[in-house]
């Protein structure tokens, strides 16, 4: 071709500089960067002299003071009024994330069964599911809590009647009064066990596999490691002379002693939270097990598997592959939605740190900042997971 | 075999001759189907009873419909005090009031003596005719808006993007807005309405030099420019003027506002200003100019990242520290900032998908007739893009809608907050109190937003014109 055969020697097209798009583009992101620039400094600024007249200090020499308040709420980390604000922002932290996990294996379960429920063929079960899905994602997540926690729970009876719940121990205003497992001497034997145990069926999961590829041999993966999971634990168990006790609440003159007490606040987010989030959770499962084509199961048929082994070997790795992605983001909005906690008093990271803390000091901007940044931190690493993830998992086409 | 097939033919043949008495002439009329395979039985054995574990699911969910709705009907209705002045009427004997002991149900009295609050909060009750005339304005100006088969769109979308904000305004804060310049330094002239409209016209002539001018350095011809930005700042500085004039109007501070006006308030407002917002912050994001996707995603990432509540402890806490001294926004403003910012992330997302989803050809052909980006962007790409993620929009809608309650958790008296408010009554007080006005909230809140994901459904469907 001729034209390329000279670059050398072919001259630019004279345009003027305000019409080359490479110089427009560096002056726009130039101006913008300026723009950005200026708008930072001055509500640095504004900050700096609106903090002064206030009289409050900036920086983050508040952390190591005690704080001086009680928190009602703080299942494994030691916490009295005279720890510091650092260790209210972990307490904030740990009962955050405890809220969160179990939310999510709840929101979990109750969302499969209802997505699987939209699907059934029984007309019933399905129009249950249906409706079950449209209220509770029509309703406000915090309406939701307001009703549980003073609909609900507020008028529960007092504590010198409280309703007996049998082996899940007793119910009343205050809360609901659990059995307590006691972990004697030696339990930490068990955990070790459990993790062994956890190990040995990855590594058993991935020699499978390879053995499969080459042999074509299966290997039953999910009952050996099953025993596994249980078996280990429950030897160290034995060997350790049974160290793992259950203290069970017993009704006194004045209410019930003794067990573990799971205050209202927790279980009112935990109902509300995880019953909102299945809503959404149900959808999602509906439209990955809609995804799956029909050809599917029919092809599997005609291969001679059967239709549980159709549903585990075909269907189920397909669906979720379109269900992972949006059940993470339900994950990750069902955590930065525990945050509501903070309308009923529920100690979390921001009802203590970003409410009470900021009441205590009036560091706004440093207790704010590390706050958001927290919240920002989770949804980060679980999306750089999920990209991961969708990475590794995506359908290799051609 | 071949003998008896003979045989039957000229049995045949003889009785269409012989019309024999124990032989049909006519054919008999069709029966209806057995009684277990059509109709009413035939369906619930088909989707109720089809097999042993099918049968024992039905039992099951209608034992458990069995425990549910009686119980709700009751609660709501049957049950339920429908009149009465105060909390005697909603009160067992051991309460002090003449309902029997255990009773449990409805007190529908005190929604209705607080209704009125619970919709427009405490604006003056002399001033009510303001909110209707918003309300109406709000939904005869939405509902043509909503139906895809309607003319006169174009028009319909100024109204509400438009007259109706500007007309809201006015009449729910009163107007009159105190304006009194920006630019000139105090000492050069007294701050006054006056003031600030020359500084206006300076500003407006120096906008418009600055693009006349670069336009003219890029060999293009000024003229049509300068005039669109002429008239441009001519309506920004018409809606200032209708907003600073006083028409008379009481003026009601933002703090007298409430109820599930409010509600309306803060989402619309909201979405209207998270529109433009997500529309540029989804271009920033596809932008070949990476300073500009930086910052687009950043943005966009962060106040996804974050719960909305924290943004609004932000807007109400932090923001006041950002601004200069004398400066105040009010807590109203504060939060719709905040909620303004947190809901344009999520429309950035939803335009972008909308942009992804053009075929690239779209944006080639653009570029082929000669167009430059804005133009592209303006006349090909973006009316296209936004028709497809209507049902987006209207989700995020619906999100929105649904978060606006947290603002009662910074202290404005939103509909939710207006309810909690509504607890501390003593007149009122009762164990069913908290219920009856959470149910009554929970089924206005279902009713919209129910509505609004029916729309949205309906407008997949309509817009989903693929051949499948």
């Amino acid at each position: 071709m001729a034209v390329t055969d000279t670059p050398q020697g072919h001259e630019k097209p004279k345009v003027k500089l305000l019409n080359d798009p490479k110089f427009r583009s560096i002056i726009f992101q130039g101006l913008l960067i300026l723009i950005l620039a200026w708008l930072v400094w001055s509500m640095i600024d504004n900050a700096a002299t609106n903090l002064q007249k206030a009289g409050i200090a900036s920086g983050f020499g508040f952390l190591s003071t005690a704080s001086g308040f009680g928190l009602n709420f703080s299942p494994f980390i030691e916490y009295t009024s005279s720890s510091s604000f650092l260790q209210v922002y972990w307490v904030g932290l740990q009962n955050t994330l405890v809220l969160a996990v179990i939310g999510v294996i709840f929101a979990t379960l109750i969302g499969f069964i209802m997505g699987v429920a939209r699907l059934s063929n029984n007309w019933v079960i399905s129009k249950i599911a249906y409706w079950y899905v449209e209220v509770m994602r029509n309703i406000p997540l915090l309406l939701q809590i307001f009703i549980w926690y003073k609909g609900v729970l507020a008028t529960l009876p007092t504590s010198k009647n409280s309703i007996d719940l049998g082996l899940f121990g007793f119910l009343n205003t205050k809360g609901l009064f659990a059995p307590q497992f006691i972990f004697g001497e030696g339990s930490g034997l068990m955990g070790w066990a459990l993790l062994l145990a956890i190990v040995i069926t990855f590594v058993l999961n991935g020699w499978a596999k390879k053995r499969q590829m080459a042999t074509g041999e299966r290997f039953p993966v999910f009952w050996t490691g099953l025993g596994l999971i249980i078996g280990l634990p429950l030897l160290a168990y034995l060997i350790m002379g049974q160290p793992v006790s259950t203290e069970y609440p017993t009704q006194g003159n004045f209410g019930p002693r003794g067990g573990m007490r799971v205050i209202p606040e927790f279980i009112a987010l935990i109902l509300a939270l995880s019953l909102y989030t299945a809503a959404f959770i149900a959808e999602i499962v509906r439209a990955g097990i809609l995804a799956v084509n029909r050809g599917q199961t029919e092809a599997s048929y005609a291969l001679g598997l059967r239709p549980g082994q159709t549903l585990r070997l075909n269907i189920i790795p397909q669906a979720l592959r379109v269900i992972i992605p949006p059940l993470t983001s339900q994950y990750l909005n069902l955590t930065k939605n525990s945050s509501l906690a903070v309308a009923i008093a529920y100690p979390d990271l921001t009802a203590v740190f970003a409410g009470t803390a900021l009441n205590q000091t009036g560091q706004a901007v440093e207790i704010i900042g590390m706050t958001m940044l927290t919240y920002l931190a989770i949804s980060l690493v679980t999306s750089l997971f999920m990209n991961w993830y969708n990475a590794k998992n995506s359908l290799v086409e051609r | 075999m071949a003998d008896i097939d003979s045989q039957t033919s000229m049995n045949r043949a003889e009785t269409g001759a012989l019309n024999i008495a124990y032989v049909r002439s006519e054919l008999a009329p069709a029966m209806a189907p057995p009684i277990n395979e059509s109709g009413v039985l035939g369906w619930m054995r088909k989707n109720l009873f089809s097999n042993i574990p099918n049968t024992i699911l039905t039992l099951f969910a209608l034992y458990i419909l069995y425990l549910i709705i009686p119980g709700m009907i009751q609660w709501v209705f049957t049950d339920a005090v429908w009149s009465g002045e105060d909390r005697l009427a909603c009160a067992t004997i051991a309460q002090g009031g003449q309902l029997a002991d255990g009773w449990n149900a409805a007190c529908w009295p005190y929604v209705g003596a607080y209704f009125k609050l619970f919709i427009y909060g405490r604006y003056p009750d002399a001033e009510l005719w303001r909110v209707n005339i918003v309300l109406i304005m709000f939904f005869v100006g939405l509902v043509p808006l909503l139906m895809p088969n309607l003319p006169f769109k174009r028009e319909n979308l100024v109204f509400m993007l438009l007259i109706f904000p500007v007309a809201s305004f006015v009449l729910l804060s009163g107007g009159n807005l105190n304006l009194n310049g920006f630019l000139l330094p105090d000492a050069l002239m007294a701050p006054s309405e006056f003031k600030f409209w020359v500084d206006f016209l300076i500003l407006t002539l120096i906008i418009c030099g600055g693009v006349g001018a670069y336009m003219k350095a890029t060999d293009t011809d000024p003229k049509p420019a300068v005039i669109i930005t002429a008239i441009t700042m001519g309506v920004i500085a018409l809606i200032l003027f209708v907003m600073s004039v006083d028409f008379g109007l009481e003026p009601v501070e933002t703090d007298r506002w409430g109820g599930f006006v409010m509600t309306l308030v803060i989402a619309v407002t909201g979405i209207v200003a998270a529109l433009p917002l997500g529309i540029l912050l989804a271009l920033g994001r596809r932008s070949d100019m990476p300073a500009v996707s930086l910052f687009s995603v950043i943005f966009i990432e962060f106040w996804r990242g974050v719960p909305l509540i924290t943004v609004l402890f932000m807007s109400s806490v932090m923001l006041p520290l950002f601004l200069p001294d004398g400066v105040t926004f009010d807590k109203l403003l504060r939060a719709l900032i905040g909620v303004a910012l947190f809901s344009s992330a999520y429309m950035a997302e939803v335009v972008r998908g909308g942009l992804q989803a053009l075929p690239k050809g779209q944006y080639e052909g653009a570029m082929a007739v000669g167009l430059n980006y804005w133009q592209s962007m303006r006349l090909i790409i973006m009316p296209q893009a936004l028709k497809i993620v209507i049902p987006g929009i209207v989700n995020t809608f619906i999100g929105l809608f649904k978060d606006t309650t947290l603002v009662s958790i910074i202290g404005l008296l939103d509909f939710l907050g207006m309810i909690n408010l509504s607890h501390s009554d003593s007149n009122w007080a009762t164990p069913v109190q908290a219920m009856t006005s959470y149910v009554f909230c929970a089924f206005i809140f279902f009713l919209f937003c129910f509505g609004m994901s029916r729309y949205s459904i309906y407008m997949e469907d309509r817009l989903n014109t693929s051949h499948r």
